[in-house]
């Protein structure tokens, strides 16, 4: 049986940094929500998606609106009990266990206090292996489980149930709720059953991420490069190393749009690379050839010490690693490009995989 | 013609200088720190005013640059004990105030916080009624328990109204009682404001001593008729009584006023600036004549914060950094003989090899007996500093923003430890008086106004809404003490807020200003 303990969520919180791909928000209130969480009521329980029972209700969780916000209204806390209890009294059945929709960024930190606060265990698994900015762009999506009934709670004690059509409409009316009850919520959605859930989510996640978190965390005591130590932990390859030359963003419809231009140092002299961001880094680009496309993961670390860089931080000046990182499988079937692909974000790219690309 | 003095405390020494109106050095005087901080100071004081000769009631305004509030956090003594109010509940409960703390710290501020209704959403509107009973009941609860207040409301860089509606209310139910607002001290970012806002509140009483003993020391060297102000780490001053009620602003003015000191002795407002110590070299940038902030969160005695300090990089270089061999290969600090330099110093009739011991062997220049350090071997001395010289290259490659190659300002006492040819540098300037930047970086300092808020783009544009940031940070600064004519918008940063549609941006504009003559 596997705890999670207060240092386990020092290294998932730091392996989800990198896995936000530079978007997702900082994990740092989500870590001290946790921490809290886990202080008041013990350790939270994680289980292999295997050992879950497969008529169980499972109920994933997560915040949705802007990380900025959060970090200024933190939540109360009882959000989530409320929309678990609405849930559970609609679907009139108990919830198994709860699990991430998003491993990357702040979301994998919100189901760890969950769990400990409703006392229900972790399933080690998601439903990006990564961040993204929408709600059907999760595999759970892919294998047509409806994000709803789906409940949407605020701090204030507003508790909204959305029943639509389809996981699109689910994003569009969600997306607007929640900047009415102040642009940072909890959300209890995708309710599924063990044996959807076995089928349609990336596993073993939550593990990653801290064997991420870890190695990236001892590298720093150790000898070992800390990017080559981070690559190593993620089954990466190294896409560039340089020095951010320019960053632009402007915001369009919701979402920072923007690029990185980098010029390369080391062994990348002379070349230069370019990473286009909406939130997430979605597209690499080196010497005017796309080296890596989303869905795959696009990192920026630091270059010394391999600590994630978000796209908000991005720096004029500072010296980073650009990493690919390969997505999960499910991502690359055609019904996940098509959900998350370079097309879907406006770019007339065709995805190809990471790996390929740097054999070509 | 009416004068100025500059005091700046550093980790070594305390010095001071006298300048006049037109910003002309006068005098110049440099003694040891004291572990007390004040002796020094008032030592330093009376030293520059013998030497300068200026009639006492000439000097039109004193700053001081002190570390008495650094020390006070980093040693955890003479801290207030903190009344802790945040206002935003059922918002923020997830995570208690003090969260994260050094515990020695939480037990010498106490555990009186409270959480109460109150604060504002990101676009202003109230998150829950503000209870003004509740707040009375709380203030009654905490008389006689704690010496100072700190008020925290979610959003109050947004609105500032409930933290101002608390202060109102303790002021009819303690009186005259020290109160912290957050929305005066941090900006966007709960936690770490409200950190920075219970530490403020902590130092109320070293402030007011600090403060009060520098103006009557003043006073004691008959200086009675001095506009009074204390040095902030955003390079710009304020007024003793407004340093009283925000004394962390304080914390890290040395690096500022050092970087601003060296701008200025340069007649460069931007460049690098190198200030090379006994011990560390710090190196930051300089852009229109104020320190590059720091973009990432700050701990200040293992508590974190969020409010504005310069961008530094420091490397264990400085005059008395010890140079050993080992294996073959030649080791370059990071330790230091530190203020014992002039007993340890091969020059100094020492036992230890410094890299000012090297500095001398190779000619740089002249301290204590050459004769001493004539057995040291030549290519030795040159491969050393060759280290020294890419140690201190790659931390400018690090703090560089083009590639273009940048001026670099050398300052501080150790500065003849770096050559005048460097990697990625068009021109290494030595200033005059180059030892004396701190002071005259706090004598020299300016008065700002800072406004960060979230504005909403569907209801008015990106330019109308940095247009009305800009004209609330000059009134800011006006209400600092800015001379009307001299004030202007020296930064302005917009950045989009992220997963919100309907286009949201934050805007962070910083305007400065000439002191009022």
């Amino acid at each position: 049986m596997k705890y999670i303990d207060k240092d386990t969520i020092e290294d998932i919180a730091l392996g989800a940094a990198l896995l936000g791909t530079g978007g997702g928000g900082d994990p740092y209130v989500g870590k001290l929500m946790a921490l809290q969480a886990i202080e008041e009521h013990g350790p939270v329980q994680l289980i292999d998606p295997e050992d879950v029972p497969d008529d169980a209700l499972i109920v994933p969780t997560a915040m949705m609106g802007a990380p900025t916000v959060l970090i200024e209204k933190i939540p109360s806390g009882e959000e989530i009990f409320r929309a678990f209890e609405g849930l559970k009294s609609y679907l009139n059945r108990d919830i198994y266990a709860t699990v991430p929709i998003e491993a990357g960024g702040v979301n994998s930190m919100i189901p760890i206090a969950v769990a400990a606060q409703l006392g229900l265990p972790l399933i080690d698994c998601d439903g990006m292996g990564r961040a993204f900015p929408e709600l059907q762009m999760v595999t759970y999506h892919l294998y047509d489980i409806s994000a709803t009934p789906m409940m949407i709670a605020d701090e204030k004690g507003n508790v909204l149930m959305l029943k639509t059509i389809d996981n699109v409409w689910t994003e569009r009316l969600a997306r607007n709720a929640t900047v009415e009850m102040g642009a940072s919520v909890m959300i209890s959605i995708y309710p599924m059953t063990g044996k959807e859930l076995k089928k349609a989510a990336i596993r073993n996640i939550v593990t990653f991420s801290a064997k991420i978190g870890k190695a990236i965390r001892n590298s720093r005591s150790s000898n070992k490069n800390p990017v080559d130590v981070c690559l190593e932990a993620t089954g990466g390859i190294e896409l560039f190393r340089g020095k951010i030359t320019d960053v632009s963003r402007k915001t369009e419809g919701g979402f920072v749009r923007g690029e990185a231009l980098l010029e390369g140092v080391e062994d990348y002299s002379g070349q230069n690379m370019k990473v286009q961001f909406q939130n997430e880094n979605l597209i690499a680009i080196k010497n005017g050839k796309v080296v890596a496309t989303v869905p795959d993961l696009i990192c920026i670390v630091n270059l010394e010490t391999a600590m994630p860089v978000t796209t908000e931080r991005l720096k004029y000046g500072s010296r980073v690693a650009v990493l690919g990182i390969p997505c999960d499988e499910k991502w690359r079937t055609p019904r996940g490009i098509e959900t998350v692909g370079p097309r879907y974000f406006g770019y007339d790219v065709d995805y190809v995989p990471v790996k390929e690309l740097a054999r070509k | 013609m009416k004068y100025r003095l500059g005091i700046d405390v550093g980790g070594t020494n305390t010095d001071a200088v006298i300048i006049d109106n037109d910003l002309n050095l006068i005098a110049k005087v440099k003694v040891p720190t004291t572990a007390d901080v004040s002796t020094g100071i008032y030592e330093a004081m009376h030293h520059v005013l013998e030497e300068s000769g200026v009639e006492r009631d000439k000097i039109e305004y004193a700053m001081l640059g002190t570390t008495h509030c650094t020390n006070a956090i980093v040693e955890r003594k003479r801290l207030n004990r903190v009344g802790v109010l945040r206002l935003g509940k059922p918002a923020t409960e997830a995570i208690k105030p003090m969260t994260g703390w050094p515990e020695d710290l939480v037990e010498k501020i106490g555990r009186q916080y409270f959480l109460t209704g109150g604060g504002h959403e990101f676009d202003g509107r109230p998150i829950s009624a503000f209870d003004e009973n509740e707040v009375r009941k709380i203030m009654r609860d905490l008389k006689g328990k704690v010496d100072s207040i700190a008020v925290i409301s979610v959003f109050s860089p947004v609105s500032s109204e409930h933290e101002e509606r608390v202060a109102a209310i303790i002021r009819e139910e303690l009186g005259d009682f020290p109160v912290s607002l957050s929305h005066q001290i941090g900006s966007i970012g709960l936690l770490e404001r409200e950190n920075a806002t219970i530490l403020n509140a902590a130092l109320v009483e070293v402030a007011k001593t600090t403060a009060e003993g520098f103006i009557k020391a003043l006073e004691k060297e008959n200086v009675t008729s001095a506009k009074v102000y204390l040095c902030q780490n955003d390079g710009t001053l304020m007024s003793a009584d407004y340093a009283m009620k925000y004394p962390i602003l304080t914390i890290a003015c040395g690096p500022t006023n050092s970087i601003r000191g060296a701008s200025f002795l340069a007649k460069n407002k931007d460049a690098i600036v190198l200030d090379v110590g006994g011990t560390t070299s710090d190196i930051g940038v300089v852009t229109n004549g104020f320190p590059r902030e720091s973009a990432v969160a700050v701990d200040i005695g293992g508590v974190r914060t969020n409010f504005r300090m310069p961008d530094l990089i420091s490397i264990g270089v400085g005059g008395g950094t010890i140079i050993r061999e080992l294996d073959g290969e030649i080791k370059i600090g990071p330790d230091s003989v530190g203020y014992r330099i002039s007993e340890e110093a091969l020059v100094f009739g020492g036992n230890t090899l410094t890299a000012t011991d090297l500095a001398v062997r190779l000619g740089m220049c002249e301290v204590g007996d050459k004769s001493k350090v004539q057995h040291i071997d030549l290519k030795f001395a040159e491969k050393c500093f060759e280290k020294i010289k890419s140690m201190v290259e790659q931390a400018i490659e690090k703090i560089k923003l083009s590639s273009e190659p940048q001026p670099l300002i050398l300052v501080g006492g150790g500065s003849i430890l770096i050559p005048d040819e460097l990697e990625g540098i068009s021109e290494v300037i030595r200033p005059e008086n180059y030892e004396i930047a701190n002071a005259f970086g706090a004598s020299i300092a300016q008065v700002s106004g800072q406004v960060e808020k979230i504005f909403d783009l569907s209801k008015m544009t990106r330019e109308e809404a940095i247009k009305e940031a800009k004209e609330t940070a000059k009134q800011e600064a006006i209400k600092a003490g800015a001379d009307l004519d001299s004030v202007e918008v020296v930064e302005v940063e917009d950045v989009p807020l992220a997963y919100l549609p309907g286009n949201a941006i934050r805007i962070r504009v910083k305007a400065t200003g000439d002191l009022k003559g």
